[in-house]
């Protein structure tokens, strides 16, 4: 059986770097906010990754048990993240988050 | 018990002061006057206490101040000399609070005034009951407060109020050096209880530099607080209060606050020689330059107002040749004489309705008999005429000045000779001829109500009769309130050195001289401003240069005017347009500026643009953990 920790741990490091780095760009680049939400989840999925990877490695359950509760908390956040996605579709008929420029000096 | 006595008028100050304004008159005239009257009585009970058992020591009420080494009790130190100076205060203070019932019945700020009157006798009973010298300077303090509050009693007046401030400004003056001498004797002995003090201080020698510097400060913080050169010009300005303030503060009680504290540290003075020279200087010089003025004056209160400066000089005097009860007793009967003259001039100004000049008065004997004979006693008194009060007492410190030296005993009795000149002078001006006000003023003349000539008459027996306390041996007398005092002047007696007391033919001698001199006086006068009515020529009139000199007080106001309030004056302009202005205002204004021009520069960062602002976002995050790395 491959356990999590058959696969070195800096594998772990450098995969998840590049997903945080994806989700970075994405964030910077999508004019989408839905687009833009979707990025910042995947941020901080490959930190749980991380976190839950790290734990194994040094024998400490409890980082796994935090992925857990980041789990509930980022699903609370998008909810309502999605919740004001859809209210500013609401009132501007779109979703580009260029439109939002009202509020500026 | 012996805490009542300060509290008693504490509590009527409490009263009066928080319930000023619902109080009805009625009730103040009896809680004011009788709160000090409680004091009284129980003061006389403490003093006749203490004639049977001459062992005095301090009474602790709770520790104070305890920090390392400075250890001060709250205490009061109940001896001969601070139970007498309570019964002057409670005794001369009630019957001045009685007055003032009649006096100020008119005034709006009835139960203000009786207020602070009741804050001043607490703190001057705290002045003389300390036993050590914080507490004392707590009254000290206090007594200086009341001064100015009750200089400025009709502060709608601006004059008053500088007045006030002047009097408060001029003690700060001589507080300083009081405060100095404090720390002074606490760095010298270790203590500022007077009795461990004093008990240190028998075991130094004489004219100790420490000891010289502290007594001379502490002089200075008499000079202040009793009106000596150079800092006397407070006290006839301070006339501006209502008059039985000037009685009671600027006469009586507060203005010898510095006497009863050189005599409570006697010790202290007589080893330092040099301190002794210098207070007899200035005490000699001041009774002189003082009684010159007052013989040009015009103003009532003003003449009266010198008189106490010069009277004050001659404590000194005597407090200089070591003859500490003998300031003392001329303190007690100066006390009696000079409340009396104040009040009863308060009765002249009451009857002509404000007016303070004796040249628009005259021929008021008839029309106020009793104000009149009362007012012709404390004259008397002061002049020195036997058997009055002022006699016994002023004949003391001139004999003792005699047995130190002739040519001061000689200049001591010419300033005693002007003082009969000028309290005749005042008394013809205004009691005798006629009345020469206005004829309105003529038709309200009237003798004062109950409530002030009772007083009057009052301090009038004690004028006559407070002389007896202290009968010198040469009348076959006992020096009753020297024996009294001695205990506490026993350490200065035993170092001193004695001069040969006088004989008797000698003091009758002396004595002889200085009734002659002064019924000469008083025939001189009478002469000059009855028979020939000079003196009531206009402020204008043309003088001659001397006699324009005093009578513009040697120009001592202008001079500190120019040399100290004019300087100071031009510094804080100067401050103010330099350094204020042009410095700390264009600082900050330059700060508020920048600030300004910061925001409107910057605010264009704020571009409305969200992915602009995640761009910075992470940009940021990236320097933070940049930098992060590298430190």
């Amino acid at each position: 059986m491959i356990t999590l920790t058959a696969i070195p741990v800096h594998y772990y490091l450098l995969f998840c770097s590049i997903l945080f780095c994806i989700g970075v760009i994405g964030v910077l680049i999508k004019r989408n906010a839905l687009l833009i939400l979707m990025s910042i989840e995947l941020m901080i999925n490959s930190i749980n990754l991380l976190l839950a990877a790290f734990s194994a490695y040094s024998n400490d359950p409890a980082g796994q048990i935090f992925v857990f509760f980041i789990m509930v908390v980022a699903a609370a956040e998008v909810a309502i993240g999605l919740a004001i996605v859809v209210l500013i579709y609401r009132t501007t008929h779109s979703i580009d988050i260029n439109v939002l420029n009202k509020l500026k000096w | 018990m012996v805490v009542l006595i300060p509290l008693f008028p504490i509590l009527g100050f409490l009263i009066l002061g928080l319930g000023f304004r619902t109080i009805p008159k009625k009730w103040t005239a009896f809680i004011g006057p009788g709160m000090i009257l409680l004091s009284f009585v129980l003061s006389v009970i403490i003093f006749l206490n203490i004639r049977h058992s001459v062992v005095s020591l301090p009474i602790n009420l709770f520790p104070w101040i305890h920090i390392g080494p400075l250890n001060i009790p709250f205490a009061f130190l109940i001896d001969p000399l601070s139970s007498l100076m309570m019964l002057i205060v409670t005794g001369v203070g009630f019957i001045i609070h009685v007055y003032s019932v009649g006096y100020m019945k008119e005034d709006p700020g009835f139960n203000r005034f009786f207020a602070f009157m009741n804050l001043f006798v607490f703190s001057m009973l705290l002045l003389v009951m300390g036993a050590n010298y914080p507490i004392m300077f707590i009254g000290w303090e206090g007594v200086g407060l009341c001064s100015y509050l009750l200089i400025g009693f009709w502060f709608k007046n601006q004059e008053f109020n500088n007045a006030a401030k002047k009097a408060f400004i001029m003690n700060r003056i001589g507080d300083l050096g009081f405060l100095m001498g404090m720390f002074l004797i606490f760095t010298t002995f270790h203590s500022l209880n007077f009795l461990d003090v004093f008990e240190q201080a028998k075991g130094m020698t004489s004219g100790d530099s420490n000891l010289v510097a502290i007594t001379l400060l502490l002089f200075i913080g008499a000079v202040g607080k009793s009106a000596q050169i150079p800092l006397f010009t407070w006290l006839p300005d301070a006339m501006a209060g209502p008059t039985p303030v000037s009685a009671l503060i600027h006469a009586a009680t507060m203005v010898t606050a510095g006497v009863y504290m050189v005599a409570r540290s006697n010790i202290l003075y007589v080893l330092s020689p040099a301190t002794m020279a210098i207070m007899g200087l200035t005490g000699l010089a001041t009774a002189l330059f003082a009684a010159s003025i007052a013989i040009f004056q015009n103003d009532i209160k003003k003449i009266l107002a010198y008189s106490t400066i010069s009277q004050l000089g001659y404590m000194f005097v005597g407090l200089s040749m070591g003859a500490f009860s003998g300031a003392m007793f001329h303190l007690t009967t100066h006390a009696f004489f000079k409340a009396l003259l104040f009040l009863a001039a308060g009765s002249v100004i009451h009857a002509l309705g404000g007016e303070q000049d004796i040249r628009k008065m005259g021929g008021l004997k008839n029309a106020m008999p009793k104000t009149f004979w009362t007012f012709l006693i404390a004259t008397a008194a002061i002049a020195g005429i036997p058997p009055l009060s002022g006699f016994f007492s002023k004949d003391e410190i001139l004999a003792k000045t005699f047995e130190f030296s002739s040519g001061i005993w000689f200049i001591a009795l010419i300033g005693s000779l002007m003082t009969a000149f000028y309290m005749f002078r005042m008394l013809y001006l205004t009691f005798f001829k006629d009345f020469r006000g206005t004829e309105e003023q003529k038709h309200h003349i009237h003798e004062s109500p109950a409530v002030m000539v009772i007083p009057l008459i009052l301090l009038a027996l004690l004028s006559v009769f407070g002389g007896f306390i202290n009968i010198p041996s040469v009348f076959g007398g006992n020096t009753g309130l020297s024996n009294f005092l001695a205990p506490v002047f026993a350490g200065s007696n035993a170092v001193m050195e004695h001069e040969t007391p006088l004989s008797h033919g000698t003091e009758w001698l002396l004595m002889g001289v200085t009734l002659a001199g002064v019924l000469a006086m008083v025939f001189w006068t009478y002469h000059r401003y009855i028979t020939r009515q000079h003196g009531l020529s206009p402020d204008d009139a043309r003088r001659s240069l001397p006699v324009r000199l005093i009578s513009h007080k040697y120009y001592v106001d202008e001079l500190y005017r120019a040399i100290v309030v004019k300087p100071i004056l031009w510094l804080s302009q100067m401050l103010h347009e330099i350094v204020e202005l042009r410095i700390i205002d264009r600082f900050m204004n330059g700060l508020g500026t920048m600030v300004v021009w910061t925001g409107n520069t910057i605010r264009y960062v704020q571009t409305g643009n969200v992915g602009f602002y995640m761009f910075i976002m992470i940009l940021g995050i990236m320097l933070i953990l940049f930098f992060n790395i590298l430190i």
